[in-house]
């Protein structure tokens, strides 16, 4: 069969999947297709670290490598400062904007570095929304309980509690900084059900929640006048000899000088690690998504918490060949989106979790009722046509504006065809361990966002990349 | 599954070729990649110019032309694919100017932009902002909007902007429209929408600790008890 014919199967199929209710799994069901199928349990993909913190505990080779790397520093360098500030803030995403400006409000003297420009970043890119538990059926603790069962059960408490608590303020400072976020009729925030949640708590502004967000935590950074590093990655943390965090080495990308930075406080926002192509995944992250919050803390003597386990989400194009990797939003599920598989079948719920999701997505690939592109991509089928028809034309114009465009740039037209997937590395679940107050147990190292663990535990929940 | 869908190997080993001009160099890429993948294909190293790589930072902001065609055209370098002749080149970081607001403290933000942004009301109607958006925006109307006092329309009208900055370079009246409508959009969401009621009434209820009892008896289970709880939910 060729592309267009498995396609047609899957418009044949949809009246009598629509009739269809597929079942949740059962926990035992669950841990066995992921056991069998998940990317984190090929044992082969994973080695011991040798030394540090965490020494003797797995991890994948491309992280244990870097771990275990030398200091880009020579030796014979002279830290000598050129700034000297109280906060230092590392990496220009959510979290690190976040942070500059709440250190700001608070009177610090901060400086901002990070690796490309401001706001180029994974936050940038997030359409599904944030999980904000403001719905009157919803509450934090039910949104605590969603977590918990999605990172099975290996979530840190103390960590969640502060989220799902926090999360309504930090949606209200959001508001008073000026994001539109889309809104029912009598003007409370409009919420949408994501996977793996039992109430609806997806805080959205359209497909483009990350992107509206970031523009305005850019412009108020610019508009708070925060001293700014743009192209300056931090390569080396500093310490006093006893453990504690006192500074940073930069490299300034653009003629490659070292730039040291003393600082009282230095918080890491680095975010995530897709590009490091884990187990030679394609990836939905940024371009400076290298991991590097593990390794500079690691160096100082930070433990890492779960950096055995990373998300790989659904839903990744695989066709046309320009979108291989990139992320075809969670959203379309959450709106009723099927998945297909080649026979034209459902075979998931597809609101499980995304573990649960992509191990399915992965067992129907490797059983041989997947689909392949012209270039050897194997995927499924999501049914994004199916929204239209479930909730009148125009719905994924109006709900997927940045979906519809993604694929128009190569003329797939995603409201008449369904579009190929397959899981992409997006998330890294864990990260260095922090407490409740984003502190490292390396003294007066801060970790933030993404490159922080353990309120995850072993699987994110769609939306609830705290940026705190 | 027949091969149909199959590339032929040699196909697979050997790319296709096309010919494309970066930065006034000529080379040969692998026909469907994309511009950012050409970049790097031709052992460029990409700093800056590249960020999301997935069409929505607006770091990748390009100058491109079609074989023949005279017509210079923007794109998204990680989002679009090359072709055979095509010329691109980056677009350089332009010196816009971004004024600075507090915009809480603003009494009248729709009168307020004139003082800002002195230079919106000059806009001279050449639409060559509109036709240099990569994503297809409607800039010089959204201009005039929010010198109108429609910022609501704005704000609708800008949520696509990736803030590549591809409209500034090309006004004749010194504007910088995605800046104006950052600032309109902005306003608009801090001055004239409603405020969410059941937020508020939220965060009230955390603080007047509504949920402590719920959050003592979910504190104390053990975790096979919390596993049972977190099952039974739907
Ligand atoms: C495509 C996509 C869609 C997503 N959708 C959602 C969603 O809908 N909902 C949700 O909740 N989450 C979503 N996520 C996850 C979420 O966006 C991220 O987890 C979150 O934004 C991370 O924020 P951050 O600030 O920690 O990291 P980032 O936003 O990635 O920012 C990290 C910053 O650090 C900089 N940096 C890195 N290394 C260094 C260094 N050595 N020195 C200096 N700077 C450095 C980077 O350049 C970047 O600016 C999505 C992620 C992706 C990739
Ligand atoms: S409005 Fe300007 S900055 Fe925004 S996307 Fe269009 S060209 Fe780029
Ligand atoms: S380019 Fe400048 S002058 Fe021309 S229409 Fe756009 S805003 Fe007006
Ligand atoms: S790199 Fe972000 S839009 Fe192209």
């Amino acid at each position: 069969m060729d592309l267009i014919a498995e396609q047609n199967l899957v418009h044949k199929t949809r009246d009598a999947r629509r009739a269809q209710t597929m079942p949740k799994l059962s926990p035992a069901e669950r841990d066995t297709l992921i056991k069998k199928y998940h990317p984190d349990h090929r044992a082969h993909a994973y080695r011991p670290i040798k030394f540090g913190p965490n020494a003797g505990e797995l991890t994948v080779t491309e992280v244990a490598n870097l771990l275990e790397g030398d200091s880009p520093i020579p030796s014979d360098f002279v830290p000598k400062p050129e700034y000297s500030v109280d906060v230092l803030v590392v990496g220009g995403g959510g979290a690190g904007c976040a942070s500059a400006l709440h250190a700001h409000a608070q009177g610090a003297n901060v400086l901002l570095a990070t690796k490309l420009r401001l706001g180029d970043s994974n936050s940038v890119m997030a359409q599904g929304g944030m999980q904000i538990a403001v719905a009157p059926d919803d509450s934090p603790v039910q949104h605590f309980l969603d977590t918990l069962k999605g990172g099975h059960m290996k979530n840190d408490h103390q960590l969640l509690k502060v989220m799902v608590e926090e999360g309504p303020s930090i949606g209200k400072w959001l508001l008073e900084l000026g994001v539109l976020f889309d809104r029912d009729a009598d003007g409370n925030l409009h919420v949408k059900k994501g996977g793996g949640s039992s109430k609806a708590r997806l805080v959205t502004c359209s497909d483009y929640t990350g992107l509206e967000i970031m523009r305005v935590l850019k412009d108020e950074v610019l508009n708070q006048k925060i001293p700014l590093l743009e192209f300056a990655a931090v390569v080396e943390l500093l310490s006093d000899g006893k453990g504690a965090c006192t500074g940073a080495i930069l490299r300034d990308l653009d003629n490659n000088r070292l730039i040291v930075v003393a600082a009282k406080t230095v918080i890491l926002a680095t975010g995530g690690i897709g590009r490091l192509h884990i187990q030679g995944f394609p990836t939905s992250n940024h371009f400076g998504a290298t991991g590097d919050a593990l390794v500079l803390a690691y160096r100082l003597g930070a433990p890492l918490v779960q950096i055995d386990t990373f998300q790989y989400h659904p839903s990744g194009g695989i066709y046309p060949e320009q979108l291989v990797g990139a992320l075809v939003t969670e959203g379309i599920r959450s709106e009723g989106g099927h998945l297909v598989n080649g026979k034209g079948e459902r075979f998931v719920n597809e609101l499980d979790t995304r573990d649960v999701v992509s191990s399915s997505i992965i067992r129907e690939c490797e059983e041989g009722r997947g689909v392949r592109t012209a270039s050897g991509h194997v995927g499924v089928w999501l049914d994004t046509p199916l929204l239209d028809v479930e909730h009148g034309p125009g719905t994924l114009d109006k709900h997927f504006p940045a979906m519809v465009r993604q694929y128009e740039r190569y003329q797939v037209d995603i409201r008449k065809d369904p579009v190929l997937i397959y899981p992409t590395l997006h998330y890294q679940n864990g990260g260095v361990k922090i407490d409740t107050n984003g502190e490292t147990p390396a003294p007066n190292l801060f970790v933030a966002g993404e490159a922080s663990g353990g309120l995850h535990g072993r699987n994110r929940l769609m939306g609830n990349s705290s940026w705190i | 599954m027949k091969s149909q869908d199959v590339v032929e190997q040699d196909q697979a080993i050997q790319p296709q070729m096309v010919s494309v001009e970066i930065e006034g160099k000529r080379y040969q890429v692998p026909a469907g990649i994309t511009l950012m993948k050409a970049l790097w294909y031709t052992g460029k190293n990409v700093i800056r110019g590249a960020g999301c790589l997935g069409g929505f930072c607006g770091a990748c902001a390009t100058y491109y032309r079609t074989k023949d065609d005279p017509k210079v055209k923007t794109c998204l370098a990680c989002s679009k694919a090359v072709e055979d002749g095509m010329s691109f080149s980056f677009m350089p970081a332009f010196p816009a100017r971004k004024a600075s607001y507090d915009l809480i403290q603003l009494k009248d933000p729709k009168q307020d932009l004139f003082e800002l942004y002195p230079e919106a009301p000059l806009c001279r109607n050449c639409n060559a902002c509109t036709e240099a958006c990569p994503q297809s925006i409607d800039v010089r109307e959204g201009v005039w909007k929010a010198v109108f006092g429609d910022f609501k329309a704005v704000s609708e009208m800008f949520m696509d902007c990736v803030m590549c900055g591809m409209c500034t370079p090309v006004c004749i009246a010194d504007i910088a429209p995605n800046l104006v409508a950052l600032y309109a959009s902005r306003a608009q969401g801090v001055h004239f929408t409603d405020k969410p009621e059941g937020l508020d009434t939220r965060i009230q209820e955390i603080t007047d600790g509504k949920f402590n009892q719920d959050w003592d008896r979910v504190m104390k289970l053990s975790d096979e008890e919390l596993q049972n709880t977190t099952a039974a939910a739907k």
